[in-house]
């Protein structure tokens, strides 16, 4: 079982992202789980997410308390909550920011975990360019394609069409093509 | 049709295909989806034939509801927590009545202090309303007791309360296999109803029932209370005839047959629970577990059946009688208590407010269970230090303050004091 967990702020698409996620995997004939943290939600506030995928049934119904990956939305999380909890010695770690990992100080998760495995991607200036809004979380759904490979780039292309219609879909499918190529150029190189 | 799809949602379309004809409901978090979604499957003609009626609150949506059940429709609301206690009296006229309305309960606790997450409180304070009650795992089941839910509700003339654990099942996005049209209408034939007001042949409904009366109507409640035991697990094998699944009828055995300790829970928690009882087999503690799907009527002759020769038995309960213990161990140890070597009942309180029950916890607990088996109710991850301390400040100082604020103070700021 896979165990995803999304940190963000009330506003910036979190829950969407899960849903989105367990769509794909969905569309690859795997079973998903995906559900919200259940605060109240507000504006800013920092907000949670979980995704669960499995080729069986998944029952488990806690919070994602040791992820195998770790998608941060807003790297200002790093200082107010536990973003790290239970993540797995050999876990990914995805963070949406312009800056370097260096620079929003994540040496010591670049040095304990696996080489290769922290990611951080300017997904919010991505989506400003593609969507026309700096919401990052279609985009980073992208990365994560490119990061783990455990989804495929076009189940979340069509996860994304099927939770957004028309254009505004489109737009995000775009940004999370580019997204999906930055980090693919970064693992590879 | 296999679909990635939110709870609430799935749950509606279920509802949808179940062909309601009157649909009236107050929302309130966490059923707002379900109806939400069932109100635009109405306005876009998906749901032929119905009416979605807009009321003032949940105490006018009861009352709508058994008007319209009286005129012979098929009927449907949703409500939860406050709602639920709001259309109280209503709710009890309804299952009087004998009118065979199904309401999902998106379950919820109960406030002060107002809280709108996930426990038991509000099923089980009206678990003596009369109504049956049916408690879901997952969304699959969700959708599927709706559909056996009328059938059965209509069945016998008793209303039918599907419980739906709220965010944990109703937020949820997971797959779902949504029946056909085609079978739900094979399966759930157009309602018959037993008693019906027609201006051509007049007739009272509802009326008052004297000292004279009143225990021979009570007897046959109680009679067809019996009725619907019989015909939950008839129901459910022509449902897995029907749509080749099931909902396990009166309850479900998880990996008893050697099972040191029984677990017994009703709602979501029992996905957990099952992962739990793999880990704790590698480990090798046998436990096992029974999922209850229908607390009322309370299954006594099946729990007996499935809990005879087993010693310790631990209900897990998402909700208490103060000063009293678990309404489910106080049914379980009831019903158990003509077996020969009754099992022992263990009572473990969980997820209360909707605080996460995790499989460490439950692992602790059911180690525990087997070790040192403990009397009345254990409370899952309660912070001592905390209850300690507001025990001692509450009883050394008279105007100690209002318990919620301060405990809330105390567990932002532990080092106060």
């Amino acid at each position: 079982m896979l165990q995803i967990r999304f940190h963000g702020r009330g506003g910036q698409g979190v829950v969407t992202a899960a849903e989105m996620l367990s769509v794909a995997a969905f569309l690859e004939g795997k079973h998903a789980a995906a559900f919200p943290s259940f605060g109240s939600e507000r504006m800013g506030a920092p907000v949670m997410s979980f995704c669960r995928i499995d080729d069986k049934e998944i029952r488990l119904r806690e919070p994602v308390l040791d992820p195998d990956i770790l998608i941060v939305q807003d790297p200002t999380l790093f200082r107010v909550v536990d973003v790290f909890g239970g993540l797995k010695p050999e876990g990914y770690l995805l963070v949406n920011s312009h800056k370097s990992a260096a620079d929003i100080g994540l040496k010591g998760a670049v040095e304990k975990l696996p080489s290769g495995h922290v990611c951080v991607v300017p997904a919010s200036e991505i989506a400003q360019e593609h969507v026309g809004r700096p919401l990052p979380n279609a985009a980073l759904l992208g990365a994560f394609a490119a990061l783990t490979k455990a989804i495929k780039l076009a189940s979340v292309e069509a996860a994304i069409r099927e939770a957004f219609a028309g254009k505004v879909g489109e737009n995000n499918v775009a940004a999370a093509k580019a997204c999906f190529e930055a980090v693919a150029g970064k693992v590879a190189a | 049709m296999l679909k990635q799809i939110e709870g609430s949602v799935s749950t509606a379309e279920a509802i949808g295909l179940c062909r309601p004809e009157v649909i009236c409901a107050y929302p309130i978090t966490p059923q707002t989806h379900i109806v939400e979604g069932l109100g635009r499957m109405v306005k876009q003609g998906a749901i032929k034939n119905c009416e979605f009626i807009n009321v003032e609150s949940e105490f006018g949506a009861m009352s709508a509801c058994i008007g319209s059940s009286v005129a012979g429709a098929r009927t449907y609301t949703a409500t939860a927590s406050q709602g639920l206690l709001f259309m109280c009296e209503a709710v009890y006229n309804a299952s009087g009545m004998g009118l065979p309305i199904v309401m999902t309960l998106g379950v919820r606790a109960i406030g002060a202090p107002i809280n709108i997450w996930n426990d038991h409180s509000d099923a089980m304070a009206l678990r003596d309303a009369g109504w049956l009650q049916l408690f879901a795992e997952n969304n699959q089941e969700a959708g599927d007791l709706h559909i056996q839910a009328f059938k059965l509700a209509e069945a016998v003339s008793i209303p039918v309360m599907v419980c739906v654990d709220g965010f944990i099942l109703t937020h949820a996005v997971e797959r779902v296999d949504i029946p056909t049209q085609e079978d739900v209408d094979a399966y759930l034939p157009p309602f018959d109803p037993v008693q019906v007001v027609d201006p051509k042949a007049p007739m009272s409904i509802g009326s008052m029932v004297g000292p004279e009366a009143f225990t021979e109507v009570r007897w046959l409640q109680n009679y067809k209370y019996g009725q619907a035991e019989k015909m939950i697990p008839a129901l459910n094998t022509e449902f897995k005839a029907r749509f080749g699944r099931d909902t396990g009828g009166l309850l479900r055995t998880y990996k008893m047959d050697d099972a040191e300790i029984v677990a017994v829970a009703m709602g979501s928690v029992n996905g957990t629970i099952k992962d739990t009882i793999d880990q704790l087999r590698e480990e090798g503690l046998k436990v096992g577990l029974v999922t209850l799907v229908s607390y009322r009527p309370f299954p006594a002759e099946a729990l007996k059946a499935a809990l005879k020769g087993h010693k310790t038995v631990v209900c897990v309960e998402r909700a208490f009688n103060f000063g009293m213990g678990g309404p489910l161990s106080s049914d379980l140890e009831h019903a158990l208590k003509t077996l020969p070597n009754t099992p022992r009942v263990l009572t473990c309180i969980a997820g209360l407010g909707g605080r996460p029950i995790t499989r460490a916890s439950l692992r602790e607990m059911f180690k525990k269970a087997k070790k040192e088996p403990w009397n009345g109710m254990l409370f899952l991850d309660l912070n001592q230090k905390i209850v300690d301390d507001e025990v001692k400040h509450m009883t050394s100082v008279r105007k100690s303050g209002p318990l919620a604020e301060n405990v809330v103070a105390r567990v932002k700021t532990p080092a106060a004091e």
